[in-house]
């Protein structure tokens, strides 16, 4: 069972090689035993993950299964799951039992796929090393003292440790991706709007998107497939027709344009990660595609843009905690002003409050304009980037990450060496466009991962192309010693 | 643009977020640091762009307005740190 695909194990259960039941508990064990040492997991509920398997069974048993029936997921604390403590890696919501469920975790309930558990993250989604989590440091299954990424650093363990089959990931700057490249497997984010936000614990609206990570682009794909549709309790949902991102993944890529951006290869980029990528670049080339130099000239300002953007929008949304209706309230204060003052104190982190205070910032009288809305216009310049480039290329190619994976607590005290983990990774936040780490090979034992970016839409092509390479290659089924 | 003590205490406050006289250096010196990445920006031109929004550049859907969530209301109080009779319990405010 441990390194099964979604596809092997959803056709050994129709064979009924296994039950869901057992295959749960397999997975139970897995965690029981590993967690303590690596720490992705925030909320495990054996009984009721147990529960939806027998569920998921008795579905089986009648034949109405579906390809991700009773197959156990792990699910980032971010989305709201009904009867299940939701964190968001917050002590906020250290106490936060969801009354209801998220859009995401509904599709996955529908289809019988079983919860196995909420993993750990940066608080509110907002780090790159999973260390600003109130529930402890993920530790990277590579190398336990290095970092795994963020913010979704206890999926990308969950999957890299094989604790789970697959998680569920969230991506504003970077969240899927980085963490994917740092841990070694295949994380996609799709383009803004494909995914409901509905039920996903709020950061930054107009950039946050959800996505899968699992072992292959085909996983991945088999996830999206159930991940997607419109959803009209998310006003930001894209109305458009499902599709099937499994159909078209195996298609030959003869002739496929790929653009290299030539800003991604400047400063920042470590030279072994740059070797590992240049190896695959060539790889691809053997596999009959083309390479076409491009330039996305505003990459440089994505960041600054972005930590105007970004916090702009948590210091609103992060206003809703204030101790009234849900979450931590302080145990003692003078007034209701007081309270608001301390609750927000004890309940959020320090990256938390820097964030809001920049938004704050940005936002007050006066600011407005030579920040946000300067910011909005970058914004466009980068998007801008991408069109033209479009215009020249399939798809673009280049690292996930600056380095691979970095020690625990090495850029913990400096803000902006950790802002820049995402330097690769944001310009596609802010464009909306699609992305997906794959995995490419290894820097001293340690992963480094192959970032594909596509059009609006083209998750297909994406995948299609990370598949073709996973199919003659095999970076992607490495997985790290100890866990068996 | 850069920002001084007297500034974050006024947006802590903004924010109501307790800053203590011990944190505000620290709090002060990460925070100058960001700003001045952010500065970068400035140096742009800017004029003719129209600020972006929305990644896709979508309008706002509009539906009708009627009821489709679950009435949630008694799970949504037993979440409250203080609730009596289907209300929100706060410090007294008026007198």
């Amino acid at each position: 069972m441990l390194n099964l695909s979604l596809k092997e194990l959803s056709q050994a259960l129709e064979k009924k090689e296994f039950t869901s039941v057992e295959l749960t508990q397999f997975f139970l064990n897995r965690i029981k035993k590993l967690n303590p040492s690596l720490n992705a997991f925030i909320t495990v509920d054996e009984a009721r993950s147990l529960a939806m398997a027998e569920k998921s069974d008795q579905i089986i048993q009648a034949g109405k299964k579906s390809i991700l029936t009773g197959i156990p997921i792990a699910q980032k604390d971010i989305f709201c799951s009904e009867g299940w403590r939701t964190t968001c890696g917050s002590k906020m919501l250290e106490n936060f039992i969801s009354p209801y469920d998220s859009t995401v975790i509904h599709k996955f309930n529908d289809v019988g796929a079983v919860n196995i558990g909420k993993t750990n993250m940066d608080e509110f989604a907002m780090g790159s090393s999973n260390e600003t989590s109130y529930f402890g440091p993920v530790k990277n299954p590579w190398a336990l003292d290095c970092v795994p990424g963020g913010s979704s650093g206890g999926s990308a363990v969950a999957v890299a440790a094989r604790l789970a089959p697959a998680a569920t990931g969230t991506d504003t700057g970077g969240s899927i991706r980085q963490p994917a490249s740092l841990c070694g497997f295949t994380g996609l984010k799709p383009t803004y709007g494909l995914v409901s936000r509905y039920g996903m614990i709020a950061f930054a609206s107009s950039l946050d998107q959800a996505g899968p990570m699992a072992i292959s682009a085909e996983d991945c794909a088999l996830m999206l497939n159930v991940m997607t549709g419109h959803d009209e309790q998310d006003s930001t949902s894209l109305n458009r027709k499902k599709e099937n991102y499994s159909n078209s993944i195996d298609k030959k890529i003869d002739g496929l344009k790929i653009g290299i951006p030539k800003e991604f290869f400047e400063e920042g980029l470590s030279s072994d990660v740059e070797k590992v990528i240049e190896e695959a670049l060539k790889y691809y080339e053997k596999l009959g595609a083309k390479i076409v130099n491009i330039s996305l000239p505003n990459n440089y300002l994505s960041i600054p843009a972005y930590y105007v953007i970004a916090p702009a929008e948590a210091s609103s949304n992060l206003s809703r905690y204030d101790g009234v209706r849900y979450g931590h309230r302080a145990k003692e204060y003078d007034d209701l002003i007081d309270m608001y003052f301390k609750t927000r104190q004890e309940g959020f982190g320090d990256e938390v409050k820097r964030r809001i205070l920049i938004g704050t910032y940005v936002l007050s009288a006066g600011y407005f304009d030579a920040y946000y809305l300067k910011a909005q216009k970058i914004r466009r310049l980068i998007s801008n980037d991408f069109k033209s480039a479009y215009e020249k290329c399939d798809l673009i190619m280049g690292p996930s990450a600056p380095s691979v994976a970095f020690k625990s607590g090495e850029k913990q005290e400096d803000p902006l060496a950790m802002y820049m983990q995402d330097v690769f990774t944001i310009s596609t936040n802010l464009a909306g466009l699609p992305a997906m780490s794959i995995p490419a090979g290894f820097v001293n034992e340690l992963p480094v991962g192959l970032q594909l970016i596509g059009n609006h839409f083209e998750e297909a092509k994406i995948l299609n192309a990370a598949h073709i390479y996973q199919k003659n290659t095999d970076w992607h089924l490495q997985h790290p010693k100890g866990i068996d | 643009m850069s920002i001084n003590k007297e500034e974050i205490k006024k947006i802590a406050h903004l924010a109501r977020i307790n800053v203590s006289q011990t944190e505000v250096d620290q709090v002060e010196k990460k925070l100058v640091g960001i700003l001045a990445l952010i500065e970068k920006m400035q140096k742009v031109n800017t004029n003719s762009i129209e600020p972006m929004s929305h990644a896709l550049d979508i309008n706002q859907p509009l539906r009708e307005d009627k009821v489709t969530a679950k009435d949630i209301r008694d799970k949504s109080l037993d979440l409250a740190p203080h609730s009596e009779q289907s209300l929100f319990i706060v410090p007294q405010v008026i007198e």
